[in-house]
This record gives structure tokens, sequence and C-alpha cells, in this order.
């Protein structure tokens, strides 16, 4: 028994409604009792979604345990067939129906229905949620995709591919496409099948047309690819095409199985990334200790990308996905750094702690924790809420994506900056709590405005950013006084960097049990904490 | 399936239908999302599956990370294989739980599906930890699993396992008012009971050290309608269920407070006295929305047992039209008084069978359609106005100064849906 209060991945089952609710003309019957249509809303509230999942419960109770749940199990599947007339089936158990042993395939395939009817078997009480898209989606192109196609000469026409991976509940799926779509579009390679997303049952039966495939995925399509590749004798890509950087090596592998020309896509700068990371304002992000944790496609992407693309420096990586913990012990062997592998978010909070991090890019999870700790952050992985299916475009992927990357990494700490020159400003006489802004004048009451505003147009970034990380049990320790000449050199420091500077003195002088700050521990503690 | 047993109608005139089939409906281990804020020294902890935990995880949202006093002892593979003892490993993880929340005075164990067909005997293991972590700890067992329970059935059974624990009472001069309410709500009715004279205590409180006593002839008056198994519980203990209505807007808070008042010889002057100013602020606040309401056509699909309490307010106080009203069991018992307010001829259907019922909702195009969350969004997609019913469970509805809010939950679609012009 594990003691859990959140979990990264739902259970198996919930993978393979992901897959169900992506594609079309696809039916999934799962004997479930009631009560497990809770997982329809995480595809109507947090993706927003305007149909039902494609999915029928059978929901027993236990008045029903005593009789025959296999018949009730028979009849929803010829129910939802005769409803809702799919092309194909999926059917299976969740975990309470495993305990009971009915047989879903067994069970369905006596009903003799005139189309494919795929069991799933999906251990739910070793397995979670990516397994079971990456189970279900395999079984799927087994089933379905299964006999080599023929393909047609390549001479004469366009190089064709199928894309792997995107599903229902995907974080930032719909627009990854949108921005992979156009990038194959550049390098003149048709796009045969998509799936799951937007796929139908039929549409899987084509598969093998395509000449090579690209697997967005690696979590949800890289068991389906690695079968197409060994009975229809298809290719693949799973360079994720996250980062300029990976973007490239994306457009240059996918043009080398398709034997056409990269150089079109990659020329003219197509992402703003580089020089928005060049351009001096972004000087001020050099360094900054990062932490990335999340599911391991995104993690390695953003663990690269923080590092090589914007000069960050990384202080933890980890992942929740197990089946992928070799590639990401590496990815943070590469930056001097232990692996975080765990599905414990507590386990992650204590590494975030231990790592100190001045950004955490994380999952929903990682926001809350990040949140407590007073540490900017950003979502870069689900499991995410309904904010991070966002109406706007913003892919990960791509060229777009970078650039949507470069925003979502600065954007909290630019808020970080904010938030800390709003601390000083409160203690500036001109800026305190109860100053009105100048352009009101004197205002007979204080508002909050000119606390609000002052940020508004802060100093040049270049300042180093301070921290915002507490120290801990700061407040009890006591914290020497100030000689005279020592605050009277403080105060020519400029505002918005002498709290960090008195904050830092302060921390020195305790740390070595001075009696007293003078000028020299001023300098000293500058020295030992400069950058 | 889906067949369709016709019931005798009841005398007031209500049609009662059972249906059979697929339910979209909760599971009773939903409830702990608002019994653990009710209870504020006591932990839920469910023994189940990853289903159980990503199920409380989506209802609590981000209620998660407030160091919530619930979590799921996830069975894994090696207890189902027995390989592991797993009253031994659940005894593991409930001493590291105590250790890590020392302050938890009230333990409950919380059954699921995959508990319940495995056989997993957690009453023996409440009283067995009970032993163990007297006097700082008990613990409770009750079932909150699918198979067993609806949604807010959880409750019942959460304080049905409560009442054998009561202490006992010495007299009979209290009233003990039933069911989780909101804190407010709860604040609004103790001032009215004290205004009447009443001494009330509410179960559950909000403390595991200040439960309510009940003894034999201890007068009991039921704030929720999805009480079944509590009331019996207390009836067992010598307990006397007041007959009422549920406090829901103006005139179902009046009838509450009436039968407690009439229990109690309240005189007629007093009861008018005291109930006058709640009664004019209720229906000053419900006009705005009356209006808005009036001649709407209400279809109800089940969720929570609320839904007849809620159809007699929405047609009797709002002038709304009932098309039909879902709920997922029915306690003839409890609701006599409500099924006698509803309007003759209301359909009634308990139980469900989901594409029946969407195919009867789709056909009859109602102005409000009160569903879950898993329906409300597919429903707007085809043109109906829905109205999400979970949320009549976490906000405060109860009373006369909430009326006014119940009947803008329902008008708040309907007028988001004429404000909207893309």
């Amino acid at each position: 028994m594990q003691l859990t209060v959140w979990t990264y991945e739902g259970p198996p089952h919930i993978g393979a409604m992901r897959v169900a609710t992506a594609m079309e003309g696809l039916h999934y019957v799962l004997h479930a009792p009631q009560g497990d249509t809770y997982a329809d809303l995480l595809f109507t509230m947090i993706e927003r979604r305007a149909k039902r999942p494609p999915v029928t419960y059978t929901t027993f109770q236990a008045q029903d345990l005593g009789r025959d749940t296999a018949a009730i199990f028979k009849d929803a599947v010829a129910a939802a067939y005769a409803r809702f007339q799919p092309q194909a089936m999926i059917v299976g158990a969740s975990c309470t129906a495993e305990l009971i042993q009915d047989d879903p395939g067994g069970l369905a395939k006596a009903l003799d229905l005139p189309i494919p009817v795929i069991p799933l078997e999906l251990p739910a009480y070793q397995k979670k949620e990516n397994w079971g898209a990456s189970e279900t989606f395999y079984r799927l192109v087994r089933a379905l995709a299964g006999s080599p196609a023929e393909r047609s000469p390549r001479e004469g026409r366009r190089p064709a591919c199928n894309i792997l991976g995107p599903t229902a509940l995907g974080f930032r799926h719909r627009d990854d496409l949108i921005e992979v779509r156009r990038l194959l579009d550049g390098l003149g390679i048709a796009v045969n099948v998509v799936a799951p997303l937007g796929a139908t049952p039929a549409d899987l039966v084509r598969l093998g047309e395509a000449d090579f495939n690209v697997v967005l995925y690696p979590e949800v399509a890289r068991s389906a690819a690695q079968y197409l590749e060994k009975t229809v004798q298809q290719p693949f890509v799973d360079v994720v095409p996250i980062g300029v950087g990976a973007t490239t090596r994306f457009v240059e592998a996918v043009a080398a199985l398709a034997g056409v020309d990269p150089a079109p896509v990659l020329a003219d700068a197509p992402s703003r990334l580089p020089w928005y990371s060049r351009s001096v304002d972004s000087t001020y992000l050099t360094g900054k200790r990062v932490f990335v944790f999340g599911d391991a496609t995104h993690a390695l992407a953003l663990a690269r990308v923080a590092t090589h693309e914007l000069g960050f420096k990384l202080v933890g990586l980890g992942t929740y996905t197990r089946e992928f913990a070799r590639e990401v012990r590496a990815e943070a062997a590469l930056n001097g750094i232990e692996a975080t592998i765990t599905d414990d978010y507590l386990d992650v909070e204590a590494a975030i702690q231990a790592a100190a991090p001045e950004l955490v890019l994380g999952t929903q999870m990682e926001r809350h924790i990040a949140k407590r700790l007073g540490i900017p952050c950003a979502v870069i992985s689900a499991p995410i809420h309904v904010q991070d299916f966002p109406a706007r475009h913003s892919p990960q992927m791509g060229f777009e994506g970078a650039n949507v990357l470069f925003d979502t990494l600065v954007h909290p700490l630019m808020m970080g900056l904010e938030e800390h020159l709003l601390g000083m400003f409160r203690e500036d006489p001109e800026f305190h709590d109860g100053a009105a802004p100048s352009h009101l004048g004197r205002g007979p009451s204080g508002t909050a405005g000119a606390v609000e505003r002052a940020p508004k147009t802060p100093p040049l970034a270049s300042a180093p950013v301070p921290s915002p990380i507490p120290i801990p049990g700061a407040d009890t320790v006591r914290t020497a006084p100030w000689a005279p000449d020592a605050e009277k050199e403080l105060k020519k420091i400029p505002f918005f960097v002498r709290g960090k500077a008195r904050a830092n003195t302060e921390r020195f002088a305790r740390e070595r049990q001075l009696p007293l700050i003078t000028l020299e521990t001023l300098y000293d503690a500058k020295a030992h904490f400069g950058r | 399936m889906n067949a369709h047993a016709p019931l005798p109608a009841t005398e007031c005139g209500v049609s009662v239908r059972a249906e059979h089939g697929q339910r979209a409906v909760f599971c009773g281990l939903t409830g702990i999302v608002w019994l653990h804020r009710k209870i504020q020294d006591a932990f839920f902890l469910v023994v189940g599956s990853r289903t159980c935990a990503h199920l409380i995880q989506s209802a609590a949202g981000v209620m998660i990370f407030a160091e919530p006093r619930f979590a799921t002892a996830i069975i894994d593979e090696r207890d189902l294989a027995g390989l592991a003892d797993m009253n031994e490993e659940l005894d593991r993880v409930v001493t590291r739980l105590i250790e890590r929340r020392p302050d938890i005075r009230l333990l409950f164990l919380v059954g699921s599906c995959p508990s319940e067909v495995i056989k997993l005997d957690l009453s023996r293991a409440a009283q067995r930890l009970s032993r163990r972590l007297a006097p700082d700890v008990r613990v409770l067992n009750y079932s909150g699993s699918g198979i067993e329970t609806t949604f807010t059935q959880g409750e019942d059974a959460c304080l049905a396992s409560l009442v054998p624990e009561l202490p006992e009472a010495a007299a009979t001069d209290e009233l003990l008012v039933v069911g989780a309410l909101a804190d407010v709500v709860e604040d609004q009715f103790a001032r009215l009971f004290s205004d009447l004279g009443i001494a009330a205590r509410f179960l559950p409180a909000r403390r595991a050290g200040q439960m309510p006593p009940v003894g034999r002839g201890t007068r009991f008056l039921l704030a929720q309608p999805f009480l079944a198994d509590t009331a019996r519980a207390l009836d067992e203990r010598g307990g006397q269920r007041i007959a009422a209505p549920f406090p829901l807007g103006a005139e179902g808070t009046t009838e509450w407070l009436r039968a407690a008042a009439e229990a109690f010889s309240v005189d007629a002057a007093r009861f008018e006295a005291v109930t006058a100013p709640g009664l004019r602020r209720s229906r000053q606040a419900m006009a705005a929305y009356a209006e808005k309401l009036a001649g709407k056509r209400v279809f109800f699909f089940p969720d929570s047992q609320l839904e007849v309490p809620l159809a007699r307010f929405l047609s009797r106080e709002m002038g709304a039209e009932l098309i039909e009203v879902g709920t997922p069991y029915l306690h003839r018992g409890h609701l006599a008084a409500e099924l006698e307010w509803l309007p003759s001829g209301t359909a009634v259907v308990e139980g469900q069978s989901l594409d029946d019922g969407l195919d009867r909702c789709r056909a009859a195009r109602p102005d409000l359609t009160v569903c879950g969350l898993g329906l409300a969004n597919p429903l707007e997609a085809e043109g109906l106005t829905t109205k999400w019913s979970i949320e009549l469970l976490f906000t405060p509805i109860q009373g006369y100064e909430q009326a006014g809010d119940l009947a803008e939950l329902f008008a708040r679609p309907l007028e988001r849906r004429t404000r909207l012009e893309v």
C-alpha cells in the first residue's frame, strides 16, 4: 500500500479514454462500478470538450455483484454498438472490474459484432495512465494496421508520413500538431494519418501507406511506431521538437528520412527565441538556477531549452514517468546532477527545497509547491488544470513553440523581479504603502495604487535579481546591529538592490556570529555573495 | 437493463418511476471533499485504488494542496498477490500518517469498490487501530464505494458510522440537527433555534470531541434529504425523527423550523416573531429571480437526492415548470412532505439509464437542465442551458439568508445566455 494525496497519473483506463476520446468512430465499453464516470469531466471540463467521451460504463452496483455482472457487460456492449454504430470498439475493465474477473474480451467476442472489437489488458494495480494510453494505441494499431500495406513508388509523388502521439487531455497537443504540420508542409511532406487525435479506426488501417512515422510523444506512441517499423518497415523519428535546437534536429531528421532539403525551413531565423535570448535584456537570466520536473518528454526537452537556449543552470531534473527514467538520468548526469525519479510529490518538494532553485518548471503540482516556497514557476507538463488548455494558440513544439517557451519561462521571472521590487519599494520612503502615485499629487489618503504602479516602470533588468527563497529559521536568529558608518554606506546603494544588500549582509553577519555590522562586513558580504 | 418498471403513483399524484442502466454519478468517496472541512480534526483515509485517488484529486481541485485531511492508501499488486499482509500494510500506513499529523483526533477508514470486492475487513481494522491509538485517536470506518453509495450517500454512511459512538444523552430537551451544513448556515440556524428557545446541537460537530449526545427520546431534524442510514442508526439509539420538508427556500425553511417548533411546543406568536425577519428578507431576495425563472421548463438529472426539494423550491417559489426530476435514490418516508408539494403529475425518476435520459432531455428541450459536469458542456454545445449540480453541495443554500443565493444559482446560467452575443 502506498499513502497518496496526489497522483501525477490516473489509472491506465484513463489513458485508454484519452486515446478513445481523441479518435472518431471508436467506442470504449468499460466494465466499471458506479462512480467511475467521474473521468468524463476531465475531458468535458478540463479540456472543455463539447462532446461526451465515447465511453459506455457498465456502472455495476453492489446488488449486481451477486447476479451476473458478465451479462451486464454484454448488454452494455450490445447497447453501445446499437446506439453509436462505431467502426470499431475497445473493451476492458477498470480496477474494480479487474478484481471480479469477468473477461471483457471473451464476452464481447461472444456477441460476434460485425466490427473489430479489441480487448485491452490494463493492469490497474501495476500500471498508470501514460502506459494505458501507449498500450491502447499499440493494441489498436496492431489490430487494425497489422498487414503490410502496398506503398506506391516514391518517384513522382510527395513523401508521406504519419504523425503519432497526440491524444485527448494532452498538454498542448492541439497546437503542437498545428506547428508540426506546418514544418512538414514547409518540407513538402504530406501527412497521411494523424493518430490518435482526430483519426478513425479506418484511418488506422491506412497507416502503412506512409513512408515513415513521426512520434511526437514517445510516452504514447513509441511502442506503436516500433511495431510499425517491424511489421511494415516504416522508420520513425522520435526527436521531440521542443526548443529551437530540438526543432532543428527534428527538421533535419525528418528531411533525411523523406529525402528532402531541410534548408528552406531552417533559413531566415524561423524563431525569435535566439535573438530574444541574446538581447542584453536577457543577460540577467544567465546562470538562473532552474528545477525541471514533468513527464519525461517535456522534462528532457525543457532541461535542454533552459540550459542551452536561455542560459539557465539546471539544478534539478526529474520525472514521474518511470518508463523513461534511464534517459532522464543520463540528461541529469550531463548537467552534473542526480535525477529525481518519483511519483510522490513530497519527494519532489524535498528535492526542490534542497536544490534551492530560482525558477521551477513543472506540472500543476510543482506550481503549488513553488507557490508555497515563494519561487517563480511555469507549467511545462501534464498533469495540468483548466488554464493550461488555453483558447489562444500556444504550442510547445516547433519554432512558434520556442517563442511561446521563451515568454513562458521568462514571464514568471519578470514577475519575480516585480514582486521583489514591490517589497523593496514598500520600505522606501517615496514608495511606502501610504504614498499616493506622484501624478495624482498629494492625495489625502494613501492607497495601494502607489505600490501597484511602481513596478510597472522597473529599473533596468540588468541588476542582479535577488532570490525570493526564504532562509529557514532566519527570523528566529538575532541579527547584529549596524554600525552608523555601515548604515550610511548602505544608503548609498541604489534603493532597488538595497534590500537585498541589507539581507545578504545581515545573513553574512549571522552566519559568522559577528557582534556588529561594520563597513567592512558590508563589503565582505558583497564579495562573498557576488556572482 | 433499461427495464422501466412503473411504480404505483403516490397519493399526491406524483408519478415515480424506477430506471436501471448506465449511471453518470459520483461515488460516495466524493463526500470527503466537504466532510473533511466540516469536522476539523478528522482525517479521511480511503483504502482503494489509483482510480479512487484520482477521483478525489479531480473532485477536490486545488484544495488538495492546503494540507488536506484526506488521502488514499493505494492497494497495489503486492497486496493483491498476498505478498504483503494487507492489515499489516494498513497499520503501517496509518502509523506513518498519524506521525505526520499528530493533530488528528478522528480517523475514518473509507472503504472503496476495490476494498469491498476483495472483502478487506475495514471495521475490524478500525477496531484494532482504535485500540492501538487510544485515547488520542478514534478510528471509524464506512464505505464510500461506488457499488454501495452514490455521491451524497457517502456523507450518510459517514454520519451513520458516528452514531453508535455518540455519547448517551441524559435528557431529551435538546434538538439534534443532522447533516453537514456550511458553518455560516449552521450558525444562522443555531441563532434561530436559540431565539425559539430550543437547545439545538448539530451532527456532525466541528470537532471530534464535541459530537452531540443521543438517547431515547432525542428528537432529530434532518437538514439534508440523503440521510437514510443515519436516521435509521439514530432510530436504533432511540431517536425520533421530526418529519419536515427540507430548509430550501423561504417556504421550506419556515416549515422545517415550524416542525421543530411544534415538536418543542414553541408558541405560535413566538414562532412568527422569530421567523418574520428572515422570511421577509428571503422573499425580498428571491423576488428578483422569480421573474427570470417563472415559466422556465427545468429538467433534473439524478445526482445528489437534493433534486426533489430543489424542484419543489423552483416550482412553488420560483414558478418554474418541471419536466422531469431525476434522483439517484428516493426515500419516500423522508421526502413525503416534499413529494406532496410537487405539482400533480410531476415525473420523478429514481435511478438512471443515461442514454435514455439524454434522449428524453433532448426531446423536451428544457430551458434549464440541472446535471453533472460530465454532461453540462456537451449539453451546452447542443444549445441547452445547464446548471451544474455539484455546486449545490459546495455552496451554502439552506436557510432564509441563502434563499436568494439559491435562486440566483439557477437564474445565472439563463441570464448569461441572454447576455452573450457571440
